[in-house]
């Protein structure tokens, strides 16, 4: 399990590498910010302990507050990302596609 | 007690992950062009819809009402904060949300030390992902509060550091944290242990990012948020989730090449960054050009720009920080649609490092409805200023110094920058002579074909396009 675990992490990097690197300088910004949003994962996490085990107090309150946290993390980061995309499409060109 | 279904099966549960996974894989896809970024980030949304929807199907899933009420506060914490900021506080709006991911990966890992008895009877791989999560994550959640308070201001932008003690404070702290998890790793089961590795963490997060200045902070965000994917993944191979490996590696490879392309643009390297100095260190107070004293500036008036611009046939306009901080964008715009309206050719340099974060210029100036095609990148903009009438430099100050090019002792040396000195003549729109974020004085405005506008940039910039119609 740790292998199969430990190749996909290493395959998941090369795909991160590959994927990422033709990114253009314009959209670095809305990239980190998506990329950020999708690190939100770690909610699974939170929600995998306090579902399954979750005993105590003090247990209950850190892992509702570790919920809150990812979903803020993933809430917002998706959110925030499409605002900085919206402005990129918000003009259709009809000089550009006239001019080519 | 419900019957298992075919949906609490796990493998069923690992195939959701599986297509998660292949979504945000797909959706990071189409955040590399324009045009597909949109659908890429809500098809990475669904993925994370599905994953987390995924989860909750797990057989044996309880404590609904304090799941929903995790889910209920985030959501209200995060959507009025994601809708309501401003364009120019995105850079540490991200910083704060990179910072919470992190922060809920260490309180994780703290949880699964009590509910084990510091790991007692797991695998020895399970504590140690564990704990390097706990690390990691502290280190992002407090390093990314630190940017965020510098960011917002609450926090002096300008280096706090403990001078020469830094790198032996920090190496102490690491070493600690190293050695609370091989006593964990080991056998330690004592509560003390992992709060202390926790607390190291958390100071060594916040000596690491207090000492970089302002002007490298989106380089530390983008290593923060590397870092929070890594130790993302670090839980995942803890916990055995595969949904949390791929998606934590993704980013954890993604940020860490952003990192490496930022830094290269600045022209510095991710360690020395992470060493403190450049934004106002040591490093600057022997930076200045010695033969500027004696040198005056030539200011000038709006009126007087008006006509150089309009008399004009290409201008370029250089936009930084300072457009951003003025909300210039759309003033900006206004004058670049008068100029072209007399057949000017108008175009935008945009510097990678512009502003605070790569990409920040393009997103404001995309806000104000500038057309994509004139926004020009630094490779494909310098050949074009030798054939440049007026540069513009608006509020932007470290990116358009010649001294990168011409002054070996320049802390800034060999930094690749627009190179407007080649253009005709310059007039650069600031608010006073103080330097920039690198703390070191612009040669350019020491030039003689250089005119200096001092105001804001909005309403410098109204002004200009005022004119320009008078005339």
């Amino acid at each position: 399990m740790l292998v199969t675990n430990l190749a996909i992490l290493v395959l998941a990097g090369f795909v991160g590498f590959v994927v990422i690197s033709k990114v253009p300088n314009t959209l670095h910004t809305p990239l980190m910010s998506g990329t950020n949003a999708i690190h939100g994962i770690v909610i699974l996490g939170g929600l995998i302990v306090l579902g399954l085990s979750g005993d105590g107090t003090l247990n209950k309150v850190l892992l509702v507050i570790a919920i809150t946290f990812g979903t803020i993390n993933v809430v917002g980061g998706f959110l925030v990302t499409d605002r900085m995309l919206g402005m990129f499409k918000s003009k259709p060109e009809p000089k550009r596609e006239a001019a080519e | 007690m419900i019957t298992a279904s075919f949906v609490q099966d796990p493998n069923f549960i690992r195939s959701a992950y599986i297509l998660a996974f292949g979504l945000f894989i797909v959706g990071l896809m189409g955040l590399r062009h324009p045009r597909t970024a949109v659908r890429g980030n809500w098809i990475a949304a669904a993925g994370m819809a599905i994953a987390i929807g995924a989860t909750l199907l797990i057989e044996g899933m309880g404590n609904w009402g304090l799941i929903a009420l995790g889910i209920v506060i985030g959501t209200v914490v995060g959507v009025p904060a994601a809708r309501n900021v401003r364009m120019t506080a995105m850079p540490q709006m991200v910083a704060l949300f990179n910072g919470v991911g992190g922060g809920a990966i260490a309180l994780i890992a703290w949880v699964e030390f009590r509910e084990t008895a510091g790991f007692a009877h797991e695998p020895l791989y399970v504590a140690i992902a564990s704990l390097f999560a706990a690390v990691v994550g502290s280190v992002s959640f407090w390093g990314s509060n630190i940017a965020f308070g510098k960011l917002q201001e609450i926090l002096p932008g300008r280096p706090i550091t403990l001078g020469r003690a830094q790198q032996v404070v920090n190496g102490a702290l690491l070493l600690t944290c190293v050695a609370l998890g091989v006593a964990i790793a080991a056998g330690g089961d004592d509560e003390i242990l992992i709060i202390g590795l926790l607390v190291a963490a958390a100071l060594l997060g916040n000596f690491v990012v207090l000492p970089i200045g302002g002007a490298d902070m989106p380089v530390v965000i983008s290593l923060l948020n590397a870092f929070t994917g890594l130790s993302a993944a670090a839980a995942g191979i803890a916990l055995n989730n595969v949904a949390m490996i791929v998606a934590g590696m993704l980013v954890g490879a993604s940020g860490s090449i952003l990192t490496k392309l930022m830094a290269d643009a600045m022209n510095r390297s991710i360690p020395n960054i992470v060493a403190g100095g450049f934004g106002g260190g040591g490093a600057v107070a022997g930076g200045g050009p010695a033969d500027l004293e004696g040198k005056t500036v030539k200011s000038t008036s709006a009126a007087d720009a008006a006509i150089q611009l309009s008399y004009a046939s290409q201008v370029v306009i250089v936009p930084g920080y300072g457009m951003a901080v003025a909300q210039a964008q759309h003033a900006v715009r206004e004058l670049a649609k008068e100029l072209e309206s007399r057949g000017i050719e108008v175009k935008y340099a945009i510097h990678p490092v512009a502003g605070r974060m790569p990409g920040h210029m393009n997103v404001l100036l995309a806000e104000a409805d500038v057309p994509y095609d004139q926004l020009k990148e630094m490779d494909e903009i310098n050949p074009e200023f030798p054939r440049t009438d007026v540069s513009l430099v608006i509020g932007a100050n470290d990116v358009t110094n010649p001294a990168a090019n011409s002054n070996p002792d320049s802390p800034i040396y060999g930094m690749p920058i627009l190179n407007v000195n080649e253009s005709g003549s310059v007039i650069v729109i600031k608010r006073s002579m103080n330097p920039g974020f690198a703390g070191i004085d612009n040669e350019l405005y020491y030039d003689e074909r250089t005119q200096m506008l001092f105001g804001d940039a909005k309403s410098a910039v109204g002004e200009i396009a005022e004119e320009v119609k008078g005339l």
